[in-house]
């Protein structure tokens, strides 16, 4: 469970080695896209010397690697694929390319003697990999799906605007095959980072159609992301106000009870209790106050 | 062959240059050379003899690069002196 | 003998005894003599040199408002250089890098003491080199205040740049191509130096303000110009972008939100940095959104201020200096935005000095050690590279100290065991707010309280050095150099610490 995705490039000292420190639930190293072509080489070994000595503790940890379709992608998971990393984020991810990983990950981890799997995270950026999403989200290792809004727009030929009005459609998609194979669904990032309120907006509104984290590309933009995608301070309150009269309730054997006059069946129970999973997963308890 | 470089100056990063030689010879540009001089070259010795290297010509110009980063940027220079 | 800083003061020399120790004294004031006679209109620095008259071994002093753009301390350089005038004590409030000829002044023994409360730039290097045959004493903004003052720094003549000065020898910040604001550290040197140069650029029939007094004026030097506008403008009064000082920014103003800092009729200073400026728009968010008005804002004043008081978040702006020119013009039009000197400021024997009366100050440090002592006067090989300013003033009188820098910059940990040179003693700091946690100082058990049950990520000291060495590996410990040439005085003209010349190797 997270709210933000952090991307870090792959090929900058100084941002790698901060890259624990502005509170993101999850990192991406990115070999793909912030590295230039012929720093490939270097950047590779950057990260893994990063991650075999300093690996940052208490937040998930990815890496993008370059593309199936390039020689480089290979290369970038012998490097990195290890004790240290949670998952790999495969970018202009399809259903065949998704199945290549997975072998090619089955076979690092017996290799390296990994104890554990290693987590794929792929990013939905083409027509074709939209259109077979649901497919892609009963996949097993996947952690969630992120959608990659630039890439889809120079696929599909259409502009991107702040408002996002020709990315719900994506994004409903996605978010509703995360939600029935019950894995996340991770909103592109918001390109402009010097706009909050841009962001804030963004969020909103992908949150509103079901997604239930996002991308971020600069440090700055995690504090709005968080505010967005964590529980409020209300709804906790609630959430706790339910838990304890269900116990109450349960304790007189009562299998439906009201709170507040409204009548608390089990779906209402559940909904407390994921806001509850989520609240402590975020440290947004108010007995962890104490 | 050409000499291998490898790395930026930014703060936080160093550019190594290597070059074949018949010898170890290493030189250490550093803006924090005053307090980290033996621990960088200690790095760079470690580096060079986890890769069986007897002979090369480093020089290193540190911006303050921690210890994986210098061995990284060192490890990159050598292969791409090779390639 | 040690001082109570535990640093060896050099016999003969007044030992730091404790931030507090001035208040068993008591304030010695020399006499404010009004001239009798209107002040002489000159036209050549030449002609002043000879009325003052300026001869071998005097004490000369200059404001440093002008800061990068000054013209009138170089002018005066050149002239005592032309003249072969031996054996000066200089006493600038602070020494910039466009005043590279004191470097050649130094050199040559023109200038063999320097009194200063500043010194960055070229100015600095034939100190460090050993070529200033006196001291180099690096007074505190109001320190330097009270030394003039009292009498301990006595100065034969003052030049004192003023961007207007009207007929009857008074002076003002905020008028002419060179205007600056507040002239809050030329005060002390305006009331009490036997013979006062106001060097202007601008006369005027009448003035807008008067924030030189006339009364004190012996001589008006009219040049050409007095200084360049472009390096009036301190260079660091943007917000930070980099996320690393943004994120310090957030968790200091979180701090201060936790311990019930920022709440109505509260007060503040933030330095010109860019990581303390975005501090100040954390606060300001917070003001807002909770709906807080503060009693004022003190310092150097940037335009940040400026929209703040104008969008009534303070009641008023107290301005010692100007950092940028919105708030020169602010200072111009707008009565809540007052001008103060620099006794007024943080001279420790004033009646009432504006730092004591802060809730807080955000300040930065190059080293910070286990005790909390703070060096912002050299860097860690000993060279000069600024000086305190305010930074011990307003770091006693403030209720809550931060101070807030990176854990480490390229590599080398900012927490050190022992700072290289002590400017601001740990007991006049409370807190240290790094991009991977917060210190509070063990004495300080009400702020720790305060911040128990909070999510900031409260740590020890201790803890962070250890966090920078497991980064950055532990760094070798330079030894000082032995040969001391100059002291850190601390507000009360003690010394907390010696200046050494930095080993050439």
């Amino acid at each position: 469970m997270a709210r933000s995705y952090l991307f870090i490039p792959g090929n900058h000292p100084a941002m790698i080695q901060n890259a624990d420190v502005f509170g993101a639930d999850a990192l991406i190293f990115d070999l793909e896209d912030a590295v230039a072509a012929h720093e490939k080489d270097a950047a590779r070994l950057l990260l893994a010397g990063f991650l075999a000595k300093a690996r940052p503790q208490g937040v998930r940890v990815y890496v993008r690697i370059n593309g199936l379709d390039t020689p480089l992608a290979c290369k970038d998971l012998e490097a990195v694929v290890g004790d240290a990393v949670d998952g790999i984020v495969l970018p202009k991810a399809g259903m065949s390319e998704l199945m290549e990983l997975s072998t090619i990950l089955h076979n690092l981890e017996a290799q390296k003697g990994l104890a554990k799997k290693i987590a794929i995270l792929p990013i939905v950026e083409t027509a074709k990999s939209l259109v077979e999403v649901e497919e892609i989200a009963k996949l097993s290792r996947l952690d969630g799906i992120l959608l990659g809004a630039e890439d889809l727009s120079a696929d599909m030929e259409f502009e991107r605007t702040k408002a996002g009005t020709e990315i719900e459609y994506p994004r409903a998609r996605i978010a509703f095959a995360c939600k029935a194979a019950r894995i996340e669904a991770i909103d592109t990032p918001f390109t402009d980072t010097n706009d909050p309120d841009g962001l804030r907006e963004d969020c909103l509104h992908s949150q509103s159609l079901g997604m239930n984290a996002k991308a971020a590309i600069h440090p700055n933009q995690i504090e709005t992301i968080h505010a967005v995608f964590s529980p409020s301070p209300k709804r906790i309150e609630w959430a706790l106000r339910i838990r304890a009269a269900a116990r109450k309730a349960g304790e007189q054997n009562l299998g439906v009870f009201s709170l507040d006059g409204k009548m608390v069946d089990k779906p209402i129970i559940d909904r407390a209790e994921k806001i509850l999973r989520a609240a402590e997963r975020f440290g947004l308890l108010p007995e962890e106050r104490a | 062959m050409k000499p291998g470089i490898a790395g930026t100056l930014e703060s936080n990063d160093a550019i190594f240059t290597v070059r074949p030689a018949s010898t170890r010879h290493v030189v250490i540009h550093s803006v924090v050379d005053a307090f980290y001089h033996d621990q960088i070259a200690q790095v760079i010795e470690t580096t060079l003899d986890e890769l069986a290297i007897t002979g090369l010509d480093v020089l290193c110009e540190d911006k303050g690069a921690l210890d994986y980063t210098l061995r990284a940027r060192l490890i990159a220079a050598i292969q791409r002196m090779e390639a | 003998m040690r001082n109570a800083a535990g640093r060896v003061v050099p016999d003969g020399m007044p030992a730091f005894a404790g931030a507090d120790a001035y208040r068993s004294h008591s304030r010695v004031l020399l006499s404010q003599e009004p001239r009798k006679h209107p002040p002489v209109f000159y036209s050549s620095l030449s002609a002043v040199f000879a009325a003052a008259p300026v001869v071998d071994g005097m004490t000369l002093s200059f404001h440093h408002h002008l800061r990068n753009g000054d013209k009138v301390t170089n002018a005066v350089c050149a002239e005592i250089l032309r003249r072969g005038l031996k054996n000066l004590t200089l006493a600038p409030s602070s020494v910039f890098p466009t005043n590279a000829i004191l470097a050649e002044l130094i050199q040559a023994g023109h200038v063999t003491n320097l009194r200063t409360n500043y010194i960055n730039g070229p100015a600095a290097l034939p100190i460090e080199a050993g070529k200033l045959r006196g001291l180099l004493l690096m007074d505190t903004h109001g320190g330097r205040a009270r030394a003039i003052e009292s009498g301990e720094l006595p100065i034969d003549v003052a030049f004192l740049a003023a961007p207007a000065v009207d007929r009857n020898g008074n002076g003002s910040g905020t008028m002419g191509p060179a205007a600056c604001g507040s002239l809050g550290y030329a005060q002390p040197d305006l009331h009490y130096a036997k013979y006062v140069v106001l060097v202007t650029d601008t006369v005027v029939d009448s003035l807008d303000r008067i924030d030189l007094d006339g009364a004190f004026v012996d001589a008006v030097l009219v040049v050409d110009s007095i200084g360049d506008p472009e390096g009036i403008v301190s260079g660091t009064t943007r917000i930070t972008r980099d996320p690393v000082g943004l994120k310090i920014a957030r968790d200091a103003a979180r701090f201060l939100w936790e311990v019930g800092a920022i709440r109505p009729g509260f007060s503040m200073q933030t330095g010109a940095g860019g990581t303390s400026l975005a501090v100040a728009a954390q606060v300001r968010s917070l003001m807002r959104e909770h709906g807080i008005r503060g009693s004022f804002a003190s310092g150097g004043i940037t335009g940040y201020y400026v929209d703040m008081l104008e969008e009534g978040l303070f009641d008023h702006l107290y301005d010692v200096q100007c950092f940028d020119l919105s708030a020169v013009r602010s200072l111009a039009k707008n009565a809540l935005h007052q001008a103060i000197s620099a006794s007024r400021y943080g001279n420790p024997f004033d009646h009432d000095p504006i730092v004591d009366q802060l809730s807080f100050v955000i300040l930065g440090a190059t080293e910070i050690d286990l005790n909390f002592h703070v060096n912002v006067t050299t860097d860690s090989f000993g060279r000069l590279i600024g000086g305190s300013g305010g930074h011990a003033d307003t770091a006693h009188g403030a209720k809550i100290t931060v101070i807030t820098t990176n854990l480490t910059k390229a590599r080398l940990p900012i927490v050190k065991q022992r700072v290289t040179t002590l400017t601001t003693p740990g007991e006049d700091v409370d807190v240290l707010v790094t991009e991977r946690g917060i210190a509070i100082r063990p004495d300080r058990i009400d702020l720790i309280a305060a911040t128990r049950n909070s999510r900031l990520p409260i740590r020890t000291i201790e803890d962070l050095l250890q966090t920078a060495h497991a980064l950055s590996g532990v760094p070798k410990e330079l030894p000082h150099g032995t040969r001391i040439i100059g002291h850190v005085l601390y507000r009360d003209g003690t010394v907390i610490d010696n200046l050494y010349q930095p080993s050439q190797d």
